[in-house]
């Protein structure tokens, strides 16, 4: 069991690290970019493209958005994989030897996932990170007015939010793929349409829960 | 050996399995033909477990499996090899740790010892440097002798094949028939062969039971296959005109030697 948990850590994290690293940068980028371009009031402090990015990448922009991308990589990763196991006769290959098939292809993910936080912290600090970079070096911001605005009005609890979050999505992540792919019928064709359905799926939940969740932690 | 009394599977309104009876017996080769729909992969796979049936009762050596608790189902599995019609290799691992996967799960054998047993198997069933390969580098040929030698990596005492020959050229074809009734003969395995296939009908099939709508319309030997007049099963084994050659050719043969 622990080589098939290190087995899908690494394919299910290790291998979306690459991915995850590009977007968050050049999102993060994007939004400072963006923040400034619209601040054209002058008595707006420049300090603003930080605290506007900082809030959207550690609110939305990291446990959100990235989570829906990696429904999209991960998920159809997790059910084409199983998928084919159930077309190829795999898993009845299992369920013959006596194994457990479900606990055996499911549990590991779920296991594995647990590291998803670990990413999602990655892709918040590749976020500001790309903020920061593209407010100095397009020369919107100093480098001391886009870091007092990360600073600026900083409430902890929202990372306790975020990764609330991520732990949820991680969990919606495992096991919304893993049983499209598990109970799917049919030949080739079908992997490629449960992929699908199961992102569309795993993205409906994410942004449901989203929803749930944001309501719960945030509202007073 | 493996008895099966009266068995009988119902899918919704239609009744798959109409009342089964028959005895597969240790160290011969079993073949189960029947057209497609007769009922054949329903049959293997309620021997198999993998289907609860409504009626009726099959037994290992004398264990009624309905009888039996999860653990003593557990273990039996343990004695069961079966090969698959598309192999169902595993495709994240190589030669070496599919055969030898049962054996990670289920013994107590130290890495070197699944080891020894690993190499012995797959030499076994002739399969030269392919341990470190990966099932989609090898042929579905020596795909087939890997899931061959997967199910018997754990000696068991019962093996089910499904369409082993499904997909392979004749002669290759033979050599997995010759290669599983080696097998069978060698550690007295009950082998039970779900087939289309009519060579292998005429060259391992000891026993062949013909399942027709769910129901066992015939049973006998290949030998005696060639003499049956029962319509069903002559309509199907001789569909073609080189077997209704074959057969008339047989027959011929035999009255001759009797004369």
């Amino acid at each position: 069991m622990k080589q098939l948990i290190l087995k899908e850590v690494d394919d299910l994290v290790i291998d979306s690290l690459g991915i995850v690293c590009f977007i968050s940068f050049f999102v993060g980028g994007v939004v400072a970019i963006q923040t400034a371009l619209n601040l054209t009031n002058p008595l707006i402090p420049k300090y603003l493209i930080g605290f506007a990015t900082r809030q959207s990448v550690i609110l939305e922009f990291a446990p959100t958005f990235v989570s829906i991308i990696m429904a999209g990589k991960m998920g159809s990763f997790i059910t084409s994989s199983i998928g084919t196991m159930r077309v190829t006769e795999q898993i009845d290959a299992l369920e013959v030897m006596g194994v457990n098939s479900l606990n055996y292809l499911v549990f590991p993910k779920i296991i594995a996932l647990l590291l998803y936080p670990f990413v999602i912290g990655i892709a918040m600090f590749l976020g500001n990170l790309g903020g920061w970079m593209a407010t100095v070096y397009g020369g919107f911001a100093s480098s001391n007015e886009f870091i007092t605005g990360l600073q600026e009005d900083f409430i902890p609890f929202h990372i306790t939010y975020a990764f609330i979050k991520t732990v949820v999505f991680a969990f919606i992540l495992a096991t919304i793929p893993s049983f499209h792919g598990y109970y799917m019928k049919g030949g080739a064709l079908e992997v490629g349409k449960a992929s699908t359905v199961s992102f569309v799926w795993t993205s409906v939940v994410i942004i449901l829960m989203n929803y749930i969740l944001t309501q719960m932690l945030l509202s007073k | 050996m493996i008895e099966v009394k009266d068995l009988e599977k119902t899918f919704g309104s239609q009744k798959v399995l109409k009342g089964i009876t028959t005895r597969f017996e240790a160290g011969q080769t079993s073949l189960v033909i029947g057209q497609s729909g007769s009922g054949k992969t329903v049959f293997l796979k309620s021997l198999l477990g993998i289907h609860t049936p409504e009626k009726g009762t099959i037994s290992f050596d004398g264990r009624i499996y309905s009888n039996m608790s999860k653990d003593e189902k557990q273990n039996l599995r343990t004695e069961i090899g079966m090969v698959f019609q598309g192999s169902a290799l595993f495709d994240s691992m190589t030669v070496e740790e599919n055969v030898g996967f049962p054996l990670k799960m289920f013994s107590n054998k130290t890495p070197k010892e699944i080891k020894e047993r690993v190499d012995f198997v797959i030499e076994r069933v002739n399969l030269i440097d392919a341990h470190h390969k990966m099932p989609s580098e090898i042929s579905g040929g020596m795909q087939k002798r890997v899931a061959i030698a997967r199910a018997i990596v754990n000696n068991p005492k019962y093996l089910f094949c499904d369409e082993p020959n499904s997909g392979l050229d004749p002669k290759t074809a033979i050599v997995i028939d010759n290669l599983i009734q080696e097998i069978t003969k060698e550690y007295n395995i009950t082998t039970v062969i779900n087939t289309h296939d009519m060579n292998s009908v005429m060259e391992i099939g000891e026993k062949i039971i013909f399942l027709k709508n769910g129901l066992l319309e015939w049973e006998g030997t290949n030998k005696e296959i060639f003499k049956t007049d029962n319509e069903a099963v002559t309509d199907f084994v001789y569909s073609s005109e080189l077997f209704k050659k074959v057969r008339r050719m047989y027959i011929e043969e035999d009255m001759e030697e009797k004369k």
